[in-house]
């Protein structure tokens, strides 16, 4: 029997485009000639070599649709972080990026998938559901879907303007977002942290569909957490938690 | 940073565990040696700042698994699983 398992290589992609989403967030947009496809969730591994020798790695959401005409990723800088200050402070258009993926399969949605579609994201925790968002429009599906998206601020709202832009768009899509720590005048959306009030509010009634949910680990925990309370079954809940090693 | 920042989930392993196995890992079911609990990896418990990686069960937090990696060579330990279903 010869099944269709694939080695995972390292492979080379030229930055095309550089996105300015907030002051700490860039989304790089790359040309990936061997690029097989992906679908809307999965990660790739980013691999920096230093001129010495010394290597460093790490895992960043994929936030284009698979329907993109560019494999894009968006990374935080995080100010302790090795990889990622490179990553949104120095690399320019025309540079060579080495990456492998895609990766992972838990933490994928699929437009054929039925049932409403809840997301819940903290921070760059937003960046693989704006993939499954993208993946969605792109196709015309109607499966009802919210977000529900929790930031400090409104100036760390990663696309801002594009989620506008679809919640506007989809009489099937609703967005929502909480402001933790800051809130402008007038502010309409949540001003706290995602609590089970919260998700009451925004989850679908009788915990139909699934459920993903990305973020910091203890984010992630209170809102999985959060969802059981309410009704979920612990399997309609998908979790993918981000850590420190994400720098 | 706290301790509890440390734990992540088996999306963390995933590109790890695709240098061992030729199939994607994370939508493989595993059953706990210790507890019986049967989860995708993708639900498992990561810690991966120890000198290696470790892979804990979601129900009884026991090891399930154990990578280590360094001088060209990998180190598997898998003695707290019973099972792997792996997806084709």
């Amino acid at each position: 029997m010869t099944l269709p398992g694939r080695a995972l290589t390292w492979q080379l992609g030229e930055v095309a485009e550089l996105v300015d989403e907030t002051p700490r967030v860039k989304t790089i947009l790359l040309d990936a000639p061997g690029w097989a496809g992906h679908r809307a969730g999965q990660h790739v591994d980013v691999r920096l070599t230093a001129e010495d020798g010394y290597v460093a790695e790490r895992s960043y959401s994929i936030a284009s649709a698979p329907e993109d005409g560019r494999l894009a990723i968006t990374v935080e800088r995080l100010d302790d972080g090795e990889v990622s200050p490179y990553l949104v402070e120095e690399l320019v258009v025309g540079d060579k990026l080495e990456f492998r993926g895609p990766i992972g399969g838990y933490f994928v949605w699929e437009a054929r998938e039925s049932g409403p579609l809840l997301l819940v994201g903290g921070g760059s925790g937003v960046v693989p559901l704006r993939a499954m968002l993208r993946h969605r429009a792109a196709v015309g599906a109607d499966t009802p879907a919210r977000l529900l998206y929790s930031s400090r601020a409104l100036a760390d709202v990663i696309y801002h303007d594009e989620l506008n832009m679809l919640d506007a768009a989809d009489p099937h899509l609703k967005v929502r977002y909480a402001l933790t720590r800051e809130q402008p005048e007038g502010w309409s959306g949540y001003s706290r942290r995602v609590d089970e009030e919260i998700l009451r509010e925004t989850a679908y009634p009788n915990a139909e569909g699934i459920a993903f949910v990305c973020g910091p680990t203890r984010f992630v925990e209170t809102v999985a957490d959060g969802l059981v309370a309410i009704g979920y079954a612990p399997e309609q809940v998908r979790t993918e938690r981000f850590g420190p090693t994400g720098g | 940073m706290e301790e509890q920042d440390l734990k992540l989930d088996g999306n963390a392993a995933a590109g790890l565990l695709r240098e061992l196995f030729t199939f994607e890992l994370t939508t493989a079911r595993g059953c706990c040696e210790n507890c019986g609990a049967v989860a995708e990896v993708g639900a498992v418990i990561v810690y991966a700042n120890a000198p290696g990686t470790v892979l804990r069960c979601p129900q009884c937090e026991s090891v399930l698994m154990r990578i280590v990696s360094g001088g060209g060579r990998y180190w598997l330990d898998a003695r707290g699983i019973s099972w792997l279903e792996i997806r084709a």
